[in-house]
């Protein structure tokens, strides 16, 4: 079983890491999504605190947009395979993230001529 | 209401990152430079929302400034930051300003991210006057060196900066670059030292999609980066061989081509160069090309050791005092006579860096009013070898002495008995680790710190495995 964690904003991948309030898990398996998935408010932006949230959850796959270097390398340290820079709705993330092929610095449709409220 | 063409060209002029949105704040367009903060190609991210690639922290409120532009069509300047490419945080001043469509209404948006210096408005204290912050020195060769600056600065020419470990030689590459035209542009730092072959080569000249395992999307080199601007190649003495071919096509043709690119890319950049190795000994060592020591050393400029410096010493103590006094919010006054006098005849080889972290750690220590002797790092009453002092070139310019350069120092700070701050820090964590029985959890809780600080020290100090 996997652990998939996307900090949001709105229905949106978050710009960036260390802003991030709202955030999304999702455990899947073999392409399958297993039970509902879990949103988690935070009180506050933390960088650290969603660090230590990832390694505590035991995430083992993240998918976010701007994220520092010293956090990327931190996670990629706790082994956690992170795809950063990717912009786009959050459901097109997760689905990527289920067939297995999501990139770093993947710019996904929904993302493109879409008005949005940040 | 955009034409393209147009557009790009008034972007391309203005020397920051800049994009046009939409009255939606999608990207119209962006220019080079917002191509290379961002990481994105600008065509992929033709109508995308201008803040998911920007990844601006703009007093968290994304969009809510762009409304606010769009709504009373007055232009807005906010202090922030922007997470770039090379996932670095980059203070800017954000510039947001209305594009009018003629008929008093607004078409969109001109978005500039003016880079903003990170150290600005933090000048030390007691610098020469009219001397830039933080280049500290009245002692006659410093004087040389400072008269050099605006020669150096007016003109285009490759400078090569020489000097032992520690007297700033990245100090005045980053002046030179900041008095010169280029000012506006980047002043971009590469340590040709720290990265091996490949890696080196990619960050230099950038890399496209799939041109090795990894290569997940296009990146701009450092070169490209610093279009218009400086580079600035520390450590050149350490750049392999076969880079240093590619560096000198560049040097030459003023174009490149990205590692598995089939397209040269022309860049206007100016090169400083700067090594604490004797680089024609390396050129007859056939471990430096000549031809590219020649092209580099067009300009040149020689930073005396700090034992050369006569009362410039005191001046850095005194300077350096201050600094951390304030920064660790301590009282301390001043040295005692019997510490000033260990400091004086002291030689440094590590000069000012070392002078630095001497003052340093003796203001962490210090819990009076003034620092003693106890308070000094213990390896400085060491018996000191014989002061290494071979005879310095002279400054010169447009031409390199004879060149018997500064012998390879070993690096200032720590003669390794654990003497400096740093290596008391990294000596706590060992021992603090070992008591933990490597337990960082553990560690981390004894420190009194955070599991992200404890990794963030240990990296720091070479302490992951």
């Amino acid at each position: 079983m996997r652990k998939l964690l996307i900090p949001l904003q709105g229905d949106f991948i978050a710009p960036r890491f260390d802003l991030a309030t709202e955030i999304l898990i999702v455990r899947f398996e073999d392409g399958e999504i297993l039970g509902e998935p879990r949103t988690i408010i935070m009180e506050r932006p933390s960088d650290e605190g969603l660090c230590q949230m990832i390694v505590e959850e035991n995430i083992t796959d993240l998918v976010c947009g701007g994220i520092e270097e010293l956090h990327y390398n931190f996670l990629a340290w706790k082994k956690v395979a992170i795809h950063d820079a990717v912009i786009g709705s959050w459901q097109d993330a997760v689905k990527k993230v289920l067939s297995g092929n999501l990139e770093s610095g993947t710019i996904l449709p929904s993302s493109v001529n879409s008005v949005l409220t940040l | 209401m955009f034409r393209q063409p147009a557009i790009l060209t008034l972007l391309e002029g203005i020397p920051y990152p800049s994009m046009i949105l939409d009255s939606s704040f999608r990207i119209v367009t962006m220019n080079r430079l917002m191509v290379a903060a961002t990481g994105y190609e600008a065509d992929r991210v033709k109508g995308v929302h201008g803040e998911l690639v920007v990844r601006s922290n703009v007093g968290n409120s994304r969009g809510q400034l762009y409304s606010q532009v769009i709504r009373t069509g007055e232009a807005v300047s906010v202090s922030g930051d922007i997470l770039n490419g090379y996932r670095h945080k980059v203070p800017v001043q954000y510039h947001i300003s209305p594009l009018a469509n003629g008929k008093n209404g607004t078409a969109g948006l001109l978005v500039i991210a003016e880079n903003v210096p990170s150290g600005k408005g933090d000048n030390g204290g007691d610098s020469v006057a009219g001397a830039p912050p933080e280049l500290i020195g009245h002692s006659p060769k410093m004087q040389k060196v400072l008269d050099l600056i605006p020669l150096m600065a007016h003109t285009d020419a490759s400078v090569l900066i020489t000097g032992e470990t520690g007297t700033g030689k990245d100090k005045i590459a980053e002046i030179i670059h900041k008095k010169s035209a280029r000012a506006r542009f980047p002043f971009i730092k590469v340590n040709c030292g720290a990265l091996p072959l490949g890696l080196l080569e990619s960050e230099l000249f950038g890399h496209v999609k799939g041109a090795f395992t990894g290569a997940s999307r296009n990146k701009p080199g450092m070169f490209k980066i610093a279009d218009r601007g400086t580079l600035f190649l520390t450590e050149i003495g350490d750049m392999p061989m076969p880079l240093q071919v590619k560096l000198l096509s560049v040097l030459d043709d003023r174009q490149f081509v990205p590692v598995g690119g089939e397209h040269s890319v022309s860049v206007d950049v100016r090169i400083i160069a700067a090594t604490h190795r004797p680089l024609r000994e390396q050129v007859r060592n056939n471990t430096f090309r000549e031809d590219l020591y020649y092209r580099l050393n067009v300009l040149h400029v020689h930073l005396p050791p700090l034992r050369e410096r006569e009362n410039d010493t005191r001046m850095l103590l005194d300077h350096f005092l201050e600094k951390y006094t304030r920064a660790l919010g301590k009282t301390v006054t001043g040295f005692t006579p019997s510490a000033l006098q260990t400091l004086l005849s002291y030689h440094f080889p590590g000069n000012v860096r070392e002078l630095q972290n001497i003052v340093e750690y003796a203001v962490n220590i210090c819990k009076g009013k003034k620092i003693n002797k106890e308070q000094l790092p213990p390896y400085i009453f060491e018996k000191q070898p014989e002061a290494v002092a071979p005879a310095q070139p002279p400054v010169t310019v447009a031409s390199e002495p004879d060149e018997k350069q500064q012998p390879s120092n070993p690096p200032a700070v720590d003669n390794g008995n654990g003497s400096s701050w740093s290596s008391i820090e990294r000596q706590m964590i060992v021992d603090a680790l070992k008591k933990n029985g490597g337990n960082r959890i553990n560690t981390a809780a004894d420190l009194g710190w955070g599991r992200m600080k404890l990794w963030r020290k240990m990296k720091k100090y070479g302490l992951l495995g």
